[in-house]
């Protein structure tokens, strides 16, 4: 069986595309061979900056013959029929045999199709592959039509076996397949032949080229931490860019350089960033020091003065940059020290949105609500306003201008520079956390009051104007906002309830938005709702306290905002069930609990659902769930049945089987018990008392039976199942558990 | 290339050996485009030229102008007005980048002891409706060229495809001249009887114009100039094709691209000046943009767009 040996040979593919590129070349190959019938034994992709290869072994030398029988019209049918079938199967008359059926004699045809040689097939499958490649972004050049990532100038394609090889018949657009391929850029030899995949490796390892980027990678990991480790220092991991230096290298030579003492003071971050950024250099570390002292750069040549002349280039050009980024640290730690007020100044004309104003108006609205969450962290509101109004400072300095990705780090620089506590420091990095599901959470109080106020004043401001993400689209990152509030409150285990902040923040948006906003109006509207909570309520009182009209601006509210916030509480409920499902609470299970009063608090939430999924897990809790619905089907047909509802006066004088007996026992016992516990919000406690009533259910389903003929027995017996399905809602919505 | 042995000795040995090779390789040896731009692409010769079925190959260098760049002629890099080399081939050669190599072996670069790089790099003018795709090629780790072939410029997709090399030259020479301060660059033969500085060129002038470009520069006026220059594009473009006085058919696609080339002009000043918020800006652009590609459908109907009557 042969082997088949392809390389797509171009000018230099972006290094983010190689491994991809390598893969999709694979399986697209791959399938299509298998769909023609032509299976293998083993397939191998592999990229170089300029080159996709893919090696098949164990490929058929031919598609194999396929036999189909077609049942046609009956014997006698009108011709047209006969012709349309002889038609599609592609047969003439005499080809179809007659064969006898229950239903009479029917024609059959017999069609077989031979199989193909490989080298046919495989000219087909490559060049459709070739032809609808999927880049990302791919270009034409010259005169030609063909498309690719970046100039296509050779195609490899060859099988070959024990006798030998030969070169797969074919032309694109122009390129003739052949058995040839080139080396290294400035290191080969120029074009050559080969026979075979090891062949074609070997010589492209003569000729300065590996082809394996794993072997470029750990070649060049291998070599750098070396280096790096007979000078007492280490290497600072980063896979992202050590993935893309193997994708700009055929031939890693791996070089170390000095960095100039002048620049030893920069933050190690900045030197980090910088270096990786412009040069993709690896920074290298003192262990001693922690200081970044040394980078290490990847060349794609070896050169007759080792390097020297490529490292000289290299340290002259990161001299050059640091130069630009210690301008930028100088010209920030000026105006830090100066208090950062010329920040904060010019950020008042930076647009954040059109329509939810400046980056000053968002600073000034979520620092409001990061004081109102005082006492919901813990921490003192005015350090909390300190940091709030502090937090977005750096997005005027320079360095973060050159280096957005620094956000944050650099506000912590510059907030010690400006004398700001360490907690307000810690918030001006932290507050961005975390930023994906296994990011960091902050825990500082300071921190977390700011990281709750930035996301929430997002979420609410976006929704305000009605920019809600919608299927794959979510340009203001808000289901990572979501989460983020989501995870913040939950690592934290604070108390929020979200309702009240929602409609809080969705009026200073409003407040906004407004045409004519009354100040004093906005203020008291928000002063009752810190107090009472519930934006309805407070809504009247604060129209009964204004005693002339009350501007039309305050009167569209009163449907707007509840509305608003009632669809961001529900967005939030579909991102807690992402998150919950990730540790298993399963989403009927979440639906119940969503369904109990005191659903805008998250942790609360949490807490019941957890507890409720563990005791859903245990044989009580799925037997009790099966009494519960069993009590709650009885009950409600027979509701349904009598048009009344049986929801009080149960008497155990009416009892007359002992398990009904012993029933009214234990509700009489755990039914306080568990409406305390629903009330302390134990509700491992509450699960407990749920426990202790399964046996009896069950054991009073065995015995009695709830449809009795005396009616009182009758009556009484639907007013206990009432009893048990009342204890079972106060601690969730059962009925919406499946099962 | 037996002449080529030396090291180059000053930054216009630099542009005259580019010049030469390149007319070696079959370019027209063109000479700057007389309006004030930010970059060579912006030359007639790159951008309308790009369109359209007929072959073209042209080289020039051009003065290009980046008003947010001034440095007051302090910063070692950093200029408001610099130079750009420029090349521009249609269709793009089968072995354009081994014709850029040669022209890096030209100036002096020893390819045995650089690291020369084509790293992705996609080009993209939002004032232009262009983009390309290609690289940045890095000489140990340095940027030192643009490489891109044209994919579509003013909204029309291009066919051929032409490729594009820019080198920046000041910074080209530093390198190559061992220089590290762009003002400390000989700019003639330093063995010259008036050996002259890059500084003693253009230490004066960058100061000069970093002071007007930064706080001087009239705003009203600018912003005046650059509705003036938007009208006039629109009525050169307006005007019927045949000229009633000639009875010639004559489009005036050159004459409107130098308005258009001015409106994205006056429009860098004022973005320097700082008086165009981050809203109004892509407002500007996308004003630019709809004179560009208004100034390319009207270049296509021209003889050197390949229309052919």
């Amino acid at each position: 069986m042969p082997d088949l040996l392809i390389e797509l040979f171009s000018e230099e593919i972006p290094a983010r595309m190689q491994t991809r590129a390598a893969d999709d070349l694979k399986k697209r190959v791959t399938d299509g061979l298998v769909e023609a019938g032509l299976t293998y034994a083993a397939a191998q992709g592999f990229s170089t900056p300029r080159r996709l290869t893919l090696a098949l072994d164990g490929l058929l030398a031919e598609s194999p013959t396929v036999r189909e029988e077609r049942k046609g019209p009956k014997v006698g049918a009108p011709d047209k029929a006969i012709e349309g079938f002889l038609r599609g199967a592609g047969l003439t008359r005499d080809a179809l045999e007659e064969r006898e059926t229950p239903k009479g004699n029917v024609y059959f045809a017999l069609i077989e199709k031979p199989g193909r040689p490989a080298a046919e097939l495989i000219a087909e499958v490559l060049e459709n592959t070739i032809r609808n490649f999927p880049w990302q972004k791919s270009m034409r050049w010259g005169a030609g039509s063909l498309r690719w990532v970046r100039p296509l100038h050779s195609i490899l394609c060859i099988l070959s076996d024990e006798s030998g090889h030969e070169v797969v018949p074919m032309d694109v657009d122009g390129i003739q397949a052949s058995d040839t391929t080139e080396g290294h850029r400035f290191m080969g030899s120029g074009r050559f032949a080969v026979t075979g995949f090891e062949d074609y490796e070997a010589k492209l390892k003569r000729d300065h080229v590996i082809l394996n980027a794993t072997e470029r990678a750990e070649h060049i990991w291998h070599d750098a931490t070396n280096m790096a480790f007979a000078l007492g220092l280490e290497v600072v991991e980063d896979k992202g860019l050590l993935a893309e230096v193997s994708g700009l290298v055929e031939w890693p030579v791996v070089l170390m350089g000095d960095i100039a003492e002048d620049f030893l003071g920069l933050p190690p971050e900045v030197l980090q960033t910088s270096m990786k950024e412009h040069q993709k250099f690896f920074s290298v570390r003192n262990p001693k020091t922690n200081r970044i002292e040394k980078f290490v750069t990847v060349a794609n040549r070896e050169t007759s003065d080792n390097g020297a002349t490529i490292l000289a280039g290299n340290q002259k050009v990161l001299f050059a940059r640091l130069s630009d980024a210690k301008f930028f640290w100088e010209n920030d730690i000026r105006v830090a020290e100066a208090g950062a007020e010329a920040w904060l100044e010019s950020l008042n004309n930076v647009t954040f949105h059109n329509k939810l104003g400046t980056q000053g108006d968002r600073i000034a609205r979520f620092t409001a609500l990061a004081r109102e969450l005082a006492p919901v962290v813990g921490a003192d509101a005015d350090v909390i306003g300190q940091a709030a109004r502090f937090a977005k400072a750096d997005l005027s300095s320079e360095m973060v201008y050159e280096f957005p990705e620094l956000q944050g780090l650099m506000g912590r620089y510059y907030a010690t520079t400006a004398s700001l506590s360490d907690k307000v420091a810690a918030a001006a990095e932290e507050h961005y956390s975390p930023l994906g599901p296994s990011d960091d959470v902050p825990s500082a109080p300071v921190s977390v009051a700011v990281a709750l106020a930035d996301k929430l004043d997002t979420l609410t401001g976006f929704w305000a104007i009605d920019e809600k993400p919608t299927g794959s689209k979510d340009p203001f990152a808000l289901r990572r906002a979501a989460l983020g509030v989501i995870r913040l409150v939950q690592e934290n285990d604070l108390r929020l309830p979200l309702d009240r902040y929602f409609d809080m923040q969705l009026l200073r948006h409003e407040a906004h938005q407004g045409e004519a906003v009354r100040e004093n109006e906005l203020n008291s509207l928000l002063e009752e709702i810190a107090e009472h909570g519930v934006f309805g309520a407070a809504f009247k009182t604060v129209q009964e306290k204004i005693e002339d009209m009350p501007s039309s601006w305050l009167f569209g509210l009163e449907d707007k905002v509840p509305d608003t916030s009632r669809d961001l509480l529900s967005f939030f409920h579909d991102r807690l069930k992402v998150y919950l499902r990730d540790e298993g609470v399963r989403h009927d299970v979440i639906d119940a609990c969503i369904a109990m009063p005191g659903n805008d608090d998250l942790n609360l939430l949490v807490k019941r659902a957890r507890a409720l999924e563990t005791f859903l897990r245990t044989e009580d809790g799925e037997n009790l769930l099966q009494g519960f619905k069993r009590a709650n089907n009885i009950v409600s047909q027979a509701e349904e049945k009598d048009g009344v509802e049986y929801s009080f006066g149960a008497d155990v004088k009416h009892a007359e089987d002992h398990t009904e007996k012993a029933l009214f026992a234990v509700l009489d016992e755990q039914e306080n018990a568990i409406s305390s516990a629903i009330e302390a919000e134990d509700f491992a406690a509450a699960m407990g008392g749920m426990a202790a009533l399964r046996a009896p259910i069950d054991a009073f389903f065995e015995a009695v039976q709830v449809n009795a003929d005396n009616d009182i027995t009758r009556r009484n017996r639907l007013n206990l199942l009432s009893r048990i399905r009342k204890i079972c809602l106060g601690v969730a919505d059962l009925a919406r558990v499946e099962g | 290339m037996a002449q080529y042995d030396s090291k180059p000795r000053s930054f216009q040995e630099i542009i005259l050996r580019l010049q030469t090779y390149w007319a070696e390789k079959g370019c027209a040896m063109m000479q700057p485009y007389d309006m004030e731009v930010g970059a060579g692409t912006f030359h007639p010769a790159t951008t309308l030229r790009s369109l359209g079925s007929k072959p073209w190959a042209a080289a020039y260098v051009q003065p290009s102008r980046r008003p947010t760049d001034g440095r007051y002629g302090e910063n070692p890099n950093r200029l408001q007005h610099y130079y750009q080399y420029q090349v521009l081939i249609k269709p793009s050669p089968p072995h354009l980048q081994e014709l850029y190599l040669g022209s890096l072996a030209a100036i002096g670069i020893d390819m045995d002891l650089h690291d020369i790089r084509f790293v992705e790099d996609d080009w993209e003018s939002p004032t232009l409706g262009a983009w390309g795709l290609g690289w940045e090629v890095w000489c140990d780790g340095m940027e030192v060229s643009q490489f891109t072939y044209f994919q579509q410029v003013g909204g029309h997709d291009c066919h051929p495809v032409s490729g594009e090399l820019t080198y920046g030259l000041e910074r080209l020479a530093m390198y190559v001249l061992g220089v590290d301060h762009v003002m400390d660059m000989p700019f003639n033969d330093p063995q010259s009887p008036t050996a002259l500085s890059y500084g003693d060129v253009f230490k004066q002038t960058e100061q000069e114009y970093s002071r007007w470009n930064f706080d001087v520069a009239n705003t009203d006026v600018l912003l005046k100039h650059f509705e003036e220059a938007e009208a006039e594009c629109e009525t050169i473009l307006a005007q019927e094709h045949v000229d009633p006085k000639t009875g010639k058919r004559i489009i005036m696609a050159h004459p409107a691209y130098d308005q258009c080339i001015k409106a994205s002009h006056v429009f860098n000043l004022l973005d320097a000046r700082g008086v165009i918020s981050v809203t109004e800006r892509q407002a500007y652009i996308g004003r630019v943009r709809a004179l560009a590609k208004q100034c390319a459908d009207a270049f296509v109907l021209t003889e050197a767009g390949g229309y052919a009557a």
